[in-house]
Protein backbone atom coordinates (compact mmCIF):
# COMPACT_ATOMS: atom_id res chain seq x y z
CA UNK A 1 0.00 0.00 0.00
CA UNK A 2 1.44 2.67 1.16
CA UNK A 3 -0.39 5.31 -0.91
CA UNK A 4 -1.80 7.13 1.88
CA UNK A 5 1.55 8.86 2.75
CA UNK A 6 1.84 10.59 -0.15
CA UNK A 7 1.96 14.50 0.10
CA UNK A 8 -1.30 16.14 -0.05
CA UNK A 9 -4.50 15.01 -2.37
CA UNK A 10 -4.54 17.08 -5.07
CA UNK A 11 -7.36 18.33 -7.31
CA UNK A 12 -8.88 15.87 -9.45
CA UNK A 13 -6.90 13.01 -7.40
CA UNK A 14 -8.62 9.43 -8.21
CA UNK A 15 -9.69 8.11 -4.94
CA UNK A 16 -10.68 5.02 -6.46
CA UNK A 17 -7.45 4.40 -7.87
CA UNK A 18 -5.20 4.25 -4.39
CA UNK A 19 -7.42 1.25 -3.59
CA UNK A 20 -6.05 -0.87 -6.68
CA UNK A 21 -4.80 -3.36 -4.05
CA UNK A 22 -8.08 -4.00 -2.54
CA UNK A 23 -11.54 -5.44 -4.01
CA UNK A 24 -12.81 -2.96 -6.01
CA UNK A 25 -16.59 -4.20 -5.88
CA UNK A 26 -16.50 -3.27 -1.75
CA UNK A 27 -16.42 0.50 -2.11
CA UNK A 28 -19.59 0.23 -3.39
CA UNK A 29 -21.15 -1.85 -0.66
CA UNK A 30 -19.39 0.12 1.93
CA UNK A 31 -20.85 3.40 0.59
CA UNK A 32 -24.51 2.10 0.58
CA UNK A 33 -23.68 0.99 4.28
CA UNK A 34 -22.88 4.50 5.56
CA UNK A 35 -25.59 5.81 3.84
CA UNK A 36 -28.03 3.66 5.35
CA UNK A 37 -26.66 4.33 8.95
CA UNK A 38 -25.94 8.60 8.44
CA UNK A 39 -28.71 9.48 11.20
CA UNK A 40 -26.72 7.44 13.73
CA UNK A 41 -22.95 7.81 12.70
CA UNK A 42 -23.52 11.86 12.12
CA UNK A 43 -24.82 11.71 15.64
CA UNK A 44 -22.04 9.59 17.47
CA UNK A 45 -19.50 12.01 15.46
CA UNK A 46 -21.23 15.08 16.66
CA UNK A 47 -20.63 13.94 19.92
CA UNK A 48 -17.03 12.38 19.80
CA UNK A 49 -16.43 16.17 18.89
CA UNK A 50 -18.51 17.55 21.66
CA UNK A 51 -16.77 15.44 24.00
CA UNK A 52 -13.23 15.80 22.51
CA UNK A 53 -13.68 19.45 23.77
CA UNK A 54 -13.12 20.25 19.47
CA UNK A 55 -14.67 23.04 17.99
CA UNK A 56 -15.94 25.04 21.34
CA UNK A 57 -16.18 28.00 19.19
CA UNK A 58 -19.26 27.03 17.52
CA UNK A 59 -22.64 26.18 18.91
CA UNK A 60 -24.03 22.32 19.01
CA UNK A 61 -26.17 23.17 16.18
CA UNK A 62 -23.55 25.01 14.00
CA UNK A 63 -21.09 21.67 14.55
CA UNK A 64 -24.19 19.77 13.37
CA UNK A 65 -24.51 21.13 10.37
CA UNK A 66 -21.07 21.52 9.41
CA UNK A 67 -20.72 17.67 10.52
CA UNK A 68 -23.70 16.66 8.01
CA UNK A 69 -22.23 18.35 5.32
CA UNK A 70 -18.46 16.62 5.68
CA UNK A 71 -20.64 13.49 6.35
CA UNK A 72 -22.06 13.33 2.81
CA UNK A 73 -19.26 15.01 1.31
CA UNK A 74 -16.82 12.36 2.65
CA UNK A 75 -19.24 9.70 1.65
CA UNK A 76 -19.58 11.29 -2.18
CA UNK A 77 -15.95 11.28 -2.33
CA UNK A 78 -15.49 7.71 -1.25
CA UNK A 79 -18.12 6.49 -3.86
CA UNK A 80 -16.99 8.72 -7.02
CA UNK A 81 -13.56 8.62 -5.81
CA UNK A 82 -12.98 12.20 -6.77
CA UNK A 83 -12.18 15.04 -4.10
CA UNK A 84 -12.61 17.93 -6.04
CA UNK A 85 -16.25 18.52 -4.08
CA UNK A 86 -14.70 17.71 -0.98
CA UNK A 87 -11.66 20.45 -1.63
CA UNK A 88 -13.98 22.97 -2.20
CA UNK A 89 -16.20 21.59 0.60
CA UNK A 90 -13.13 22.12 2.56
CA UNK A 91 -12.05 25.64 1.38
CA UNK A 92 -15.68 27.24 1.88
CA UNK A 93 -15.80 25.61 5.51
CA UNK A 94 -12.07 27.25 6.28
CA UNK A 95 -13.43 30.46 5.00
CA UNK A 96 -16.04 30.23 7.56
CA UNK A 97 -14.50 28.80 10.38
CA UNK A 98 -11.02 29.98 10.33
CA UNK A 99 -12.95 34.05 11.52
CA UNK A 100 -14.34 32.12 14.39
CA UNK A 101 -10.95 31.03 15.58
CA UNK A 102 -10.96 27.74 14.51
CA UNK A 103 -7.62 25.86 14.72
CA UNK A 104 -5.42 23.57 12.72
CA UNK A 105 -5.46 20.91 15.22
CA UNK A 106 -9.39 20.72 15.74
CA UNK A 107 -9.50 20.50 11.83
CA UNK A 108 -7.50 17.47 12.05
CA UNK A 109 -9.17 16.16 14.97
CA UNK A 110 -12.52 15.95 13.94
CA UNK A 111 -11.89 14.33 10.41
CA UNK A 112 -9.76 11.83 12.20
CA UNK A 113 -12.54 11.11 14.74
CA UNK A 114 -15.08 10.65 11.57
CA UNK A 115 -12.47 8.05 9.89
CA UNK A 116 -12.19 6.25 13.62
CA UNK A 117 -16.28 6.50 13.49
CA UNK A 118 -16.94 4.58 10.29
CA UNK A 119 -13.80 3.00 10.89
CA UNK A 120 -15.69 1.17 13.81
CA UNK A 121 -19.23 1.03 11.92
CA UNK A 122 -17.62 -1.58 9.21
CA UNK A 123 -15.76 -3.93 12.03
CA UNK A 124 -18.83 -4.05 13.21
CA UNK A 125 -20.88 -4.78 10.43
CA UNK A 126 -18.14 -7.52 9.36
CA UNK A 127 -16.70 -8.54 12.56
CA UNK A 128 -18.42 -12.18 11.56
CA UNK A 129 -15.93 -12.42 8.42
CA UNK A 130 -12.34 -10.93 9.43
CA UNK A 131 -10.94 -11.88 6.14
CA UNK A 132 -13.61 -9.68 4.38
CA UNK A 133 -13.49 -6.91 7.08
CA UNK A 134 -9.36 -7.14 5.97
CA UNK A 135 -10.71 -6.12 2.86
CA UNK A 136 -13.07 -3.76 3.44
CA UNK A 137 -10.42 -1.92 5.53
CA UNK A 138 -7.94 -2.00 2.64
CA UNK A 139 -10.13 -0.40 0.22
CA UNK A 140 -11.97 2.16 3.19
CA UNK A 141 -7.92 3.54 4.51
CA UNK A 142 -6.11 4.89 1.69
CA UNK A 143 -9.42 6.79 0.43
CA UNK A 144 -10.39 7.52 3.98
CA UNK A 145 -6.64 9.35 4.94
CA UNK A 146 -7.04 10.75 1.47
CA UNK A 147 -9.77 12.23 2.28
CA UNK A 148 -8.67 13.36 5.69
CA UNK A 149 -5.37 14.71 3.98
CA UNK A 150 -7.37 16.96 1.55
CA UNK A 151 -9.80 18.55 4.08
CA UNK A 152 -6.71 19.67 6.53
CA UNK A 153 -4.52 20.96 3.37
CA UNK A 154 -7.06 22.94 2.53
CA UNK A 155 -7.66 24.39 5.65
CA UNK A 156 -3.65 24.79 6.41
CA UNK A 157 -3.67 26.50 2.52
CA UNK A 158 -6.58 28.85 3.17
CA UNK A 159 -5.39 30.03 6.83
CA UNK A 160 -2.02 30.76 5.16
CA UNK A 161 -3.80 32.70 2.82
CA UNK A 162 -6.16 34.68 5.46
CA UNK A 163 -2.71 35.70 6.92
CA UNK A 164 -0.64 36.64 4.13
CA UNK A 165 -3.64 39.17 3.69
CA UNK A 166 -3.05 40.34 6.79
CA UNK A 167 0.20 40.51 6.74
CA UNK A 168 -0.41 43.17 3.36
CA UNK A 169 -2.91 44.95 4.93
CA UNK A 170 -0.75 45.27 8.43
CA UNK A 171 2.33 46.51 6.78
CA UNK A 172 0.38 49.13 4.44
CA UNK A 173 -1.34 50.50 7.97
CA UNK A 174 1.71 50.80 9.78
CA UNK A 175 3.99 52.93 7.67
CA UNK A 176 1.47 56.37 7.20
CA UNK A 177 3.30 59.47 5.71
CA UNK A 178 1.14 61.72 6.43
CA UNK A 179 1.54 65.93 5.31
CA UNK A 180 0.58 68.21 7.88
CA UNK A 181 1.58 71.31 6.27
CA UNK A 182 2.77 72.24 2.77
CA UNK A 183 5.89 70.89 2.06
CA UNK A 184 6.09 68.72 5.69
CA UNK A 185 5.25 65.30 6.00
CA UNK A 186 5.33 62.92 8.84
CA UNK A 187 6.45 59.72 9.46
CA UNK A 188 4.95 58.23 12.68
CA UNK A 189 6.53 54.65 13.29
CA UNK A 190 4.33 52.48 15.23
CA UNK A 191 5.85 48.31 16.33
CA UNK A 192 8.54 46.95 16.04
CA UNK A 193 10.86 47.78 12.53
CA UNK A 194 12.42 44.91 11.22
CA UNK A 195 14.86 44.87 7.60
CA UNK A 196 12.18 44.30 5.74
CA UNK A 197 9.73 47.18 7.48
CA UNK A 198 12.15 49.47 7.44
CA UNK A 199 13.14 48.89 3.98
CA UNK A 200 9.55 49.24 2.68
CA UNK A 201 9.05 52.53 5.13
CA UNK A 202 11.83 54.60 3.50
CA UNK A 203 11.04 53.82 -0.09
CA UNK A 204 7.54 55.14 0.94
CA UNK A 205 8.62 58.06 2.63
CA UNK A 206 11.07 58.87 -0.30
CA UNK A 207 7.79 59.33 -2.40
CA UNK A 208 6.07 61.19 -0.93
CA UNK A 209 8.86 63.75 -0.60
CA UNK A 210 8.31 63.54 -4.25
CA UNK A 211 4.49 63.29 -4.22
CA UNK A 212 3.80 65.82 -1.44
CA UNK A 213 7.46 68.13 -2.52
CA UNK A 214 8.14 68.08 0.94
CA UNK A 215 10.75 70.08 2.27
CA UNK A 216 10.92 68.64 5.63
CA UNK A 217 10.54 64.95 7.37
CA UNK A 218 9.41 64.27 10.94
CA UNK A 219 10.08 60.45 11.55
CA UNK A 220 8.68 60.44 15.12
CA UNK A 221 10.36 56.80 16.68
CA UNK A 222 7.89 57.51 20.24
CA UNK A 223 6.36 54.14 19.11
CA UNK A 224 9.18 52.13 18.35
CA UNK A 225 10.02 49.60 21.18
CA UNK A 226 13.79 48.47 20.66
CA UNK A 227 16.38 49.22 17.67
CA UNK A 228 19.08 46.59 16.64
CA UNK A 229 21.77 47.69 14.97
CA UNK A 230 20.25 46.67 11.48
CA UNK A 231 17.35 48.43 11.94
CA UNK A 232 19.30 51.84 13.14
CA UNK A 233 21.36 51.72 9.93
CA UNK A 234 18.65 51.80 7.85
CA UNK A 235 17.28 54.99 9.68
CA UNK A 236 20.26 56.48 8.90
CA UNK A 237 20.01 55.63 5.30
CA UNK A 238 16.66 56.94 5.20
CA UNK A 239 17.61 60.13 6.43
CA UNK A 240 20.40 60.20 3.95
CA UNK A 241 18.05 59.34 0.78
CA UNK A 242 16.00 61.79 2.10
CA UNK A 243 18.64 64.32 2.11
CA UNK A 244 20.04 63.56 -1.96
CA UNK A 245 16.15 64.33 -3.04
CA UNK A 246 16.58 67.83 -1.04
CA UNK A 247 14.34 67.01 2.38
CA UNK A 248 15.99 68.11 5.38
CA UNK A 249 14.86 65.38 8.41
CA UNK A 250 14.28 65.44 11.87
CA UNK A 251 13.73 62.61 14.22
CA UNK A 252 11.68 62.64 17.52
CA UNK A 253 10.93 60.06 20.18
CA UNK A 254 13.81 58.66 20.54
CA UNK A 255 13.63 57.18 24.28
CA UNK A 256 16.72 56.76 26.59
CA UNK A 257 16.95 53.17 26.03
CA UNK A 258 17.32 53.72 22.14
CA UNK A 259 19.44 56.51 22.23
CA UNK A 260 22.02 54.10 24.92
CA UNK A 261 21.53 51.71 22.10
CA UNK A 262 22.18 53.89 19.41
CA UNK A 263 25.34 55.27 21.03
CA UNK A 264 26.80 51.72 22.05
CA UNK A 265 26.48 50.13 18.82
CA UNK A 266 28.36 53.36 17.11
CA UNK A 267 25.87 54.54 14.61
CA UNK A 268 26.96 57.54 13.16
CA UNK A 269 24.10 60.08 14.38
CA UNK A 270 25.99 63.57 13.41
CA UNK A 271 24.06 64.02 10.73
CA UNK A 272 20.91 63.16 12.42
CA UNK A 273 18.27 65.92 13.47
CA UNK A 274 16.89 64.99 17.00
CA UNK A 275 14.59 66.90 18.69
CA UNK A 276 12.80 65.32 21.85
CA UNK A 277 8.82 65.01 21.00
CA UNK A 278 7.24 64.95 18.07
CA UNK A 279 5.48 68.14 18.96
CA UNK A 280 8.92 69.96 18.98
CA UNK A 281 9.79 67.99 15.85
CA UNK A 282 7.11 70.03 14.56
CA UNK A 283 8.27 73.06 15.78
CA UNK A 284 11.51 72.66 14.52
CA UNK A 285 10.50 71.61 10.79
CA UNK A 286 8.00 74.96 10.74
CA UNK A 287 10.74 76.86 11.77
CA UNK A 288 12.72 75.32 9.21
CA UNK A 289 10.18 76.05 6.60
CA UNK A 290 9.77 79.63 7.81
CA UNK A 291 6.39 79.65 9.25
CA UNK A 292 5.40 82.01 12.44
CA UNK A 293 3.37 80.01 14.98
CA UNK A 294 1.02 82.73 16.74
CA UNK A 295 -1.44 81.76 19.21
CA UNK A 296 -4.69 84.04 18.50
CA UNK A 297 -5.98 85.65 21.75
CA UNK A 298 -8.68 83.86 23.57
CA UNK A 299 -11.87 85.99 22.86
CA UNK A 300 -12.55 87.05 26.77
CA UNK A 301 -9.32 89.44 25.86
CA UNK A 302 -10.17 90.80 23.02
CA UNK B 1 7.01 36.64 -25.56
CA UNK B 2 9.61 33.77 -23.55
CA UNK B 3 12.25 35.89 -21.78
CA UNK B 4 15.75 35.08 -23.13
CA UNK B 5 19.32 35.51 -21.55
CA UNK B 6 21.11 38.92 -23.21
CA UNK B 7 24.60 39.17 -24.20
CA UNK B 8 26.39 42.58 -24.10
CA UNK B 9 30.01 43.08 -24.96
CA UNK B 10 31.92 45.95 -22.86
CA UNK B 11 34.48 47.97 -24.33
CA UNK B 12 33.44 51.42 -23.94
CA UNK B 13 31.36 53.51 -21.47
CA UNK B 14 28.88 53.72 -23.92
CA UNK B 15 28.59 49.71 -23.45
CA UNK B 16 27.76 50.57 -19.73
CA UNK B 17 24.98 52.27 -20.49
CA UNK B 18 23.39 49.70 -22.64
CA UNK B 19 23.93 47.09 -20.07
CA UNK B 20 22.73 48.94 -17.34
CA UNK B 21 19.41 49.84 -19.37
CA UNK B 22 18.82 45.65 -20.69
CA UNK B 23 19.04 45.04 -16.84
CA UNK B 24 16.73 47.11 -16.21
CA UNK B 25 14.48 45.82 -19.06
CA UNK B 26 14.98 42.27 -17.91
CA UNK B 27 14.29 43.42 -13.98
CA UNK B 28 10.68 45.16 -15.15
CA UNK B 29 9.53 42.12 -17.40
CA UNK B 30 10.04 39.93 -14.42
CA UNK B 31 7.89 42.21 -12.05
CA UNK B 32 10.80 43.49 -9.99
CA UNK B 33 9.61 46.58 -8.22
CA UNK B 34 10.79 50.08 -9.50
CA UNK B 35 13.21 50.16 -7.04
CA UNK B 36 14.42 46.78 -7.42
CA UNK B 37 15.03 47.13 -11.20
CA UNK B 38 16.74 50.32 -10.20
CA UNK B 39 19.43 48.77 -7.82
CA UNK B 40 19.99 46.02 -10.54
CA UNK B 41 21.17 48.65 -12.68
CA UNK B 42 23.12 50.58 -10.66
CA UNK B 43 24.76 47.14 -9.71
CA UNK B 44 25.46 46.12 -13.59
CA UNK B 45 26.83 49.65 -14.07
CA UNK B 46 29.78 49.44 -11.01
CA UNK B 47 30.80 45.56 -12.64
CA UNK B 48 30.96 47.06 -16.12
CA UNK B 49 32.92 49.84 -15.46
CA UNK B 50 35.01 47.67 -13.69
CA UNK B 51 35.54 45.78 -16.92
CA UNK B 52 36.38 48.83 -19.13
CA UNK B 53 38.86 50.30 -16.48
CA UNK B 54 40.82 47.46 -15.62
CA UNK B 55 40.36 44.75 -18.16
CA UNK B 56 39.49 46.80 -21.41
CA UNK B 57 36.96 44.39 -22.49
CA UNK B 58 35.16 41.69 -21.79
CA UNK B 59 31.10 40.89 -21.73
CA UNK B 60 27.77 40.79 -19.37
CA UNK B 61 25.33 37.97 -19.48
CA UNK B 62 21.94 39.13 -17.73
CA UNK B 63 19.75 36.05 -17.73
CA UNK B 64 16.44 35.53 -15.97
CA UNK B 65 16.73 32.69 -13.47
CA UNK B 66 14.01 30.65 -12.39
CA UNK B 67 14.95 29.42 -8.64
CA UNK B 68 12.34 26.08 -8.44
CA UNK B 69 9.09 28.19 -8.77
CA UNK B 70 8.42 27.79 -12.13
CA UNK B 71 8.57 31.06 -12.88
CA UNK B 72 10.80 33.66 -13.50
CA UNK B 73 11.59 35.42 -9.76
CA UNK B 74 15.50 36.73 -10.03
CA UNK B 75 17.76 38.39 -12.10
CA UNK B 76 20.82 37.19 -12.97
CA UNK B 77 24.29 38.72 -13.85
CA UNK B 78 27.31 37.49 -14.81
CA UNK B 79 29.99 39.99 -15.73
CA UNK B 80 33.34 38.37 -17.52
CA UNK B 81 36.86 39.57 -18.71
CA UNK B 82 40.06 38.17 -19.50
CA UNK B 83 41.95 41.04 -18.02
CA UNK B 84 44.91 41.17 -15.56
CA UNK B 85 42.81 39.72 -12.57
CA UNK B 86 42.89 41.31 -9.02
CA UNK B 87 45.52 40.03 -7.00
CA UNK B 88 43.58 40.40 -3.52
CA UNK B 89 40.01 39.52 -4.02
CA UNK B 90 39.64 40.09 -0.44
CA UNK B 91 40.85 43.51 -0.16
CA UNK B 92 39.08 44.59 -3.71
CA UNK B 93 35.94 44.04 -1.71
CA UNK B 94 36.42 46.28 0.83
CA UNK B 95 35.18 50.00 0.83
CA UNK B 96 37.33 52.63 -0.53
CA UNK B 97 39.75 50.70 -2.25
CA UNK B 98 40.48 51.77 -5.89
CA UNK B 99 43.00 51.66 -8.44
CA UNK B 100 40.52 52.82 -11.22
CA UNK B 101 39.02 55.92 -11.22
CA UNK B 102 35.56 55.40 -8.73
CA UNK B 103 34.82 56.16 -5.33
CA UNK B 104 36.27 52.60 -4.71
CA UNK B 105 32.59 51.48 -4.13
CA UNK B 106 32.30 49.78 -7.11
CA UNK B 107 32.56 45.94 -6.28
CA UNK B 108 31.78 46.21 -2.63
CA UNK B 109 28.35 48.36 -3.90
CA UNK B 110 27.94 46.62 -6.71
CA UNK B 111 27.73 43.41 -3.25
CA UNK B 112 25.00 45.68 -1.44
CA UNK B 113 22.67 46.42 -4.06
CA UNK B 114 21.89 42.72 -4.93
CA UNK B 115 20.74 39.51 -3.28
CA UNK B 116 24.04 37.24 -3.69
CA UNK B 117 27.33 38.26 -5.17
CA UNK B 118 30.18 36.06 -5.91
CA UNK B 119 33.15 36.92 -7.26
CA UNK B 120 36.25 34.69 -8.63
CA UNK B 121 39.82 36.21 -9.90
CA UNK B 122 42.94 34.87 -11.16
CA UNK B 123 45.99 37.05 -12.02
CA UNK B 124 46.41 36.68 -15.65
CA UNK B 125 43.24 34.87 -16.32
CA UNK B 126 40.90 37.09 -15.76
CA UNK B 127 37.89 38.10 -13.34
CA UNK B 128 34.38 36.69 -13.25
CA UNK B 129 31.67 38.13 -11.07
CA UNK B 130 27.84 36.14 -10.67
CA UNK B 131 25.43 38.24 -9.03
CA UNK B 132 21.72 37.71 -8.68
CA UNK B 133 18.42 40.07 -7.14
CA UNK B 134 14.97 38.20 -6.01
CA UNK B 135 11.95 40.21 -7.24
CA UNK B 136 10.80 41.16 -3.64
CA UNK B 137 7.58 39.23 -2.37
CA UNK C 1 25.37 63.70 -26.60
CA UNK C 2 26.92 66.60 -24.96
CA UNK C 3 24.69 67.96 -22.05
CA UNK C 4 22.69 70.89 -22.41
CA UNK C 5 23.60 73.70 -20.86
CA UNK C 6 21.32 76.75 -20.34
CA UNK C 7 22.32 80.53 -19.04
CA UNK C 8 20.10 82.25 -16.85
CA UNK C 9 21.12 85.38 -15.27
CA UNK C 10 23.49 85.15 -12.57
CA UNK C 11 23.11 80.56 -13.06
CA UNK C 12 24.11 77.79 -14.86
CA UNK C 13 21.44 75.13 -15.37
CA UNK C 14 22.26 72.03 -16.96
CA UNK C 15 19.69 68.94 -17.32
CA UNK C 16 20.69 65.23 -17.46
CA UNK C 17 19.45 63.20 -19.65
CA UNK C 18 18.77 59.74 -18.57
CA UNK C 19 21.86 57.93 -20.47
CA UNK C 20 24.63 59.77 -19.40
CA UNK C 21 27.87 57.89 -20.43
CA UNK C 22 31.51 58.72 -18.24
CA UNK C 23 33.00 60.76 -21.11
CA UNK C 24 29.53 63.27 -21.25
CA UNK C 25 30.07 63.56 -17.53
CA UNK C 26 33.56 64.78 -18.05
CA UNK C 27 32.34 66.91 -20.93
CA UNK C 28 30.20 68.01 -18.49
CA UNK C 29 32.76 68.70 -15.92
CA UNK C 30 34.57 70.64 -18.50
CA UNK C 31 31.98 72.58 -20.27
CA UNK C 32 30.81 74.06 -16.48
CA UNK C 33 34.06 74.99 -15.72
CA UNK C 34 34.81 76.67 -19.14
CA UNK C 35 31.24 78.90 -18.90
CA UNK C 36 31.77 79.55 -15.47
CA UNK C 37 34.60 81.43 -16.25
CA UNK C 38 33.17 83.22 -19.21
CA UNK C 39 29.77 84.03 -17.73
CA UNK C 40 31.24 84.51 -14.29
CA UNK C 41 28.37 82.47 -13.22
CA UNK C 42 27.66 82.70 -9.22
CA UNK C 43 26.04 79.15 -9.46
CA UNK C 44 25.28 76.04 -10.60
CA UNK C 45 22.31 74.12 -10.81
CA UNK C 46 22.54 70.26 -12.50
CA UNK C 47 19.02 68.80 -12.92
CA UNK C 48 19.18 64.93 -12.35
CA UNK C 49 15.49 64.63 -12.82
CA UNK C 50 15.88 61.97 -16.09
CA UNK C 51 18.78 60.29 -14.34
CA UNK C 52 17.75 57.34 -13.86
CA UNK C 53 20.93 55.36 -12.41
CA UNK C 54 23.47 56.86 -10.20
CA UNK C 55 26.62 54.99 -9.62
CA UNK C 56 30.30 55.65 -7.88
CA UNK C 57 31.64 57.65 -10.93
CA UNK C 58 28.64 59.83 -11.60
CA UNK C 59 28.78 60.53 -8.34
CA UNK C 60 32.46 61.48 -8.06
CA UNK C 61 31.77 63.52 -11.17
CA UNK C 62 29.03 65.55 -9.66
CA UNK C 63 30.68 65.77 -6.43
CA UNK C 64 34.16 66.98 -8.83
CA UNK C 65 32.07 69.58 -10.28
CA UNK C 66 30.44 70.95 -6.95
CA UNK C 67 33.89 70.80 -5.01
CA UNK C 68 35.49 72.62 -8.34
CA UNK C 69 32.63 75.46 -8.64
CA UNK C 70 33.05 76.06 -4.94
CA UNK C 71 36.65 76.83 -5.72
CA UNK C 72 35.84 79.03 -8.62
CA UNK C 73 33.87 80.74 -6.05
CA UNK C 74 30.28 79.50 -6.60
CA UNK C 75 27.85 77.14 -5.60
CA UNK C 76 26.49 74.08 -6.84
CA UNK C 77 23.12 72.44 -6.22
CA UNK C 78 21.98 68.93 -7.49
CA UNK C 79 17.94 69.09 -8.55
CA UNK C 80 15.72 66.23 -8.89
CA UNK C 81 16.97 63.22 -8.00
CA UNK C 82 14.13 60.63 -8.30
CA UNK C 83 13.41 58.79 -5.36
CA UNK C 84 14.34 55.03 -6.45
CA UNK C 85 18.05 56.28 -7.31
CA UNK C 86 18.16 58.19 -3.74
CA UNK C 87 17.62 54.85 -2.03
CA UNK C 88 20.00 53.05 -4.36
CA UNK C 89 22.63 55.27 -4.08
CA UNK C 90 22.45 55.11 0.04
CA UNK C 91 22.35 51.00 -0.92
CA UNK C 92 25.84 51.47 -2.79
CA UNK C 93 27.15 53.77 0.17
CA UNK C 94 27.23 56.87 -1.51
CA UNK C 95 26.05 59.86 0.44
CA UNK C 96 27.00 63.20 -1.21
CA UNK C 97 27.26 64.82 2.24
CA UNK C 98 29.31 67.86 0.42
CA UNK C 99 26.64 68.61 -2.36
CA UNK C 100 24.28 70.65 -1.79
CA UNK C 101 20.48 69.04 -2.75
CA UNK C 102 17.20 70.39 -3.36
CA UNK C 103 13.42 69.05 -4.37
CA UNK C 104 13.13 70.19 -7.99
CA UNK C 105 14.73 73.37 -10.39
CA UNK C 106 12.01 75.74 -8.31
CA UNK C 107 13.96 75.15 -5.24
CA UNK C 108 17.65 74.95 -6.68
CA UNK C 109 16.58 78.41 -7.55
CA UNK C 110 15.44 79.68 -4.28
CA UNK C 111 18.48 77.93 -2.79
CA UNK C 112 20.97 79.48 -5.00
CA UNK C 113 19.13 82.93 -4.39
CA UNK C 114 19.22 82.27 -0.93
CA UNK C 115 23.23 81.67 -1.28
CA UNK C 116 24.37 84.48 -3.06
CA UNK C 117 22.11 86.85 -0.97
CA UNK C 118 19.45 87.52 -3.34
Amino acid sequence: MGTSSEPAARAGADVASTTSGGDSTLLPELVAHLRERRTQLREEWARRITEAGLLTAMTSDEVFNEATSVYDNYVEALETGSVEALEEYARSLSERIIPRGVETYEVLGIVLLLRDVLARSLFEKYQHDFELLLRVLDAYEPAANRIALTVAVGFVEERERVIRQQQEAIRDLSTPVLQVRERLVILPIIGALDSQRARQLTEQLLRSIRTNRAKVVVIDITGVPEIDSTVANHLVQTVDASRLMGANVIITGLSAEIALTLVTLGVDLSKVNAVGDLQGGIEEAERLLGYEVIRSQPADQR
Amino acid sequence: MPLGRIRIVISTDADIVVARRSGRELADQIGCSHTDATLVATAISEVARNIVTHAGRGEIIISPVDEGTGEHTAVEVVARDEGPGIPDVERAMEDGYSTGRGLGLGLPGARRLMDTFEITSEVGVGTTVVMRKRRST
Amino acid sequence: MAVPILKQGDYLIATIQSAMTDSEAEQLRDDLMERIGRYRSRGIIVDITALDVMDSFAARSLRNIAHMTLLRGADTVVVGMQPEVAFAMVQLGLTFEDVHTALDLEEGLAFLDARTGR
